[in-house]
């Protein structure tokens, strides 16, 4: 070690806060200069911490599973009733489903209808949370060669969660649709009209830009809009629900706030890079 | 070595060395490895306010007590790994960690000497302070609006948060952390 003088020292530890507090403003330049940068040092510290996520996740999840379980003895009798009558519903449900699954069929049929190919998917496990206080994402855990590109759809059992934005070789960032970056092209199901979903980091994403005269309705179902190509056409968001000031939003169908497994699927639709990456160059693609 | 212990001693032995250098490192050591469990799948709600809010404790109460532990480099790293776990726009929590340092170490003469009360009084400031500036650096380095009600959620966890730390942080500051202790 170099040996300096007393003063020289103290001199030198009084410089290295203002020196560091210049070097926080350079790195917020560097920041805003290289997008990627950030991105990529972000994805290898995921890849790095992957592995624990993963080990941590199995105990951690028997413990919530454990807790779970305890709150359902409690509820169960009312858990109970509740379901007979959901069951009782969703058979009607279901005979009219049937009743028009077998309808659609047979005028597909007599129109000669293209049928869409069905999507491959891939179902990977939720490890962590990727969002920030600003932010909201999930990390999904994936082996080695996954074939995971950037711009697939994520959905969970019952409705969109969100679009892979950044992928490592061990991790993926799923965008959730709640996120302030978020805007899906969406159709209002009964009026058909188009509109955008805009993510507000709260738990209810924003309806805007709807045509004028019609007005959303309470209650009424959001699909995806196949506009611009990002998404296939008729995937369910959620429903509209007004807000005590009169704004349009949507209550989402996927449980966003816990999830543990969501599917990715590849559409095959390279529409529009996703939302964080304006200056970003193509990716070598990794699939074939 | 020590001013308390005046007089002549032995050249400390390697082993010695080793144990004076990992205490001297484990301010910096155990709050990265903190943040790493916060950052973990906890599965709570609202848990990435959790990040900052440790990361602004372990910060202040190592700048406060123990400031050669905790030198301006470390603040620095904390920040960066702050930024890079909680998806801030890169040198946001950096510059927040080091004004809550610099400012730390400004009021130390007086706030070292006051009871815990009055400890916790500083904090709350000063988490107000950073959940404000990182507020701020989010949003200008965004060129976007952001809502204010995640930035007071922060703010309150940290203050919130602060007296758990503590007990943990006082323990490792009379035992692990020590230096004389070697």
């Amino acid at each position: 070690m170099i040996r300096l003088s007393v003063q020289a020292r103290q001199i030198l530890a009084r410089l290295t806060l203002p020196v560091l507090i210049a070097a926080s403003f350079g790195l917020m330049l560097l920041g805003k200069a290289d997008a990627l940068l950030a991105d990529r040092a972000r994805m290898v510290l995921a890849d790095a911490l992957a592995p624990i996520n993963v080990l941590l996740a199995e105990p951690l999840g028997a413990v919530r599973a454990t807790f779970r379980d305890w709150q359902d003895v409690f509820s169960m009798r009312a858990e109970n009733t509740r379901l007979r009558e959901e069951n009782e519903r969703l058979r009607h449900w279901q005979a009219t489903a049937l009743a028009l699954d077998a309808e659609n069929q047979k005028l597909r049929a007599n129109l000669n209808w293209m049928p869409d190919p069905a999507p491959a998917y891939v179902t990977a496990r939720v490890v962590a949370d990727a969002g920030g206080v600003y932010a909201r994402a999930v990390l999904l855990a994936l082996g080695p060669n996954h074939p995971i590109t950037k711009g697939q759809i994520a959905l969970d059992e019952r409705g969109l969660v969100g679009r892979v934005t950044e992928v490592g070789s061990r991790t993926a960032r799923v965008l959730l649709l709640t996120d302030l970056n978020s805007r899906i092209p969406v159709i209002l199901e009964t009026s058909r009209a188009r509109a955008m979903l805009v993510g507000t980091n709260g738990p209810r994403p924003r309806l805007m830009y709807w045509p004028e005269g019609t007005l959303p309705a309470e209650g009424e179902r959001v699909v995806t809009s196949a506009e611009a190509n990002v998404f296939p056409a008729n995937l369910p968001i959620g429903v509209v629900r007004y807000t005590p000031s009169n704004v349009p939003e949507v209550e989402p169908d996927a449980k966003l706030d816990r999830l543990e497994i969501v599917r990715i699927f590849d559409y095959g639709l390279r529409g529009i890079t996703p939302p964080d990456a304006p200056a970003r160059q193509a990716r070598p693609e990794r699939r074939r | 070595m020590s001013d308390r212990t005046p007089g002549i001693q032995p050249h400390p032995s390697l082993w010695r060395r080793i144990d004076i250098a990992a205490r001297h490192a484990f301010p910096t050591a155990a709050t990265l490895a903190l943040m790493l469990l916060a950052s973990a799948p906890l599965g709570l709600p609202d848990q990435a306010a959790l990040l900052p809010a440790i990361a602004l404790g372990c910060v202040y109460f190592w700048s406060l007590f123990r400031p050669a532990a905790m030198p301006p480099w470390s603040v620095f790293l904390i920040g960066l790994l702050l930024d890079l776990l909680g998806y801030l726009p890169l040198g946001a929590g950096v510059l927040a960690l080091l004004v809550a340092h610099g400012l730390t170490i400004q009021a130390r003469r007086f706030l070292a000497r006051q009871g815990f009360l009055v400890v916790w009084l500083g904090f709350a400031a000063l988490a107000a302070l950073v959940a404000l500036l990182i507020w701020l650096a989010a949003m200008a380095l965004g060129f976007r609006l952001l809502p204010f009600a995640p930035a007071v959620f922060q703010c309150a966890l940290s203050i919130a948060l602060y007296p758990l730390l503590t007990v943990g942080l006082q323990r490792a500051h009379h035992s692990i952390a020590d230096p004389e202790q070697a």
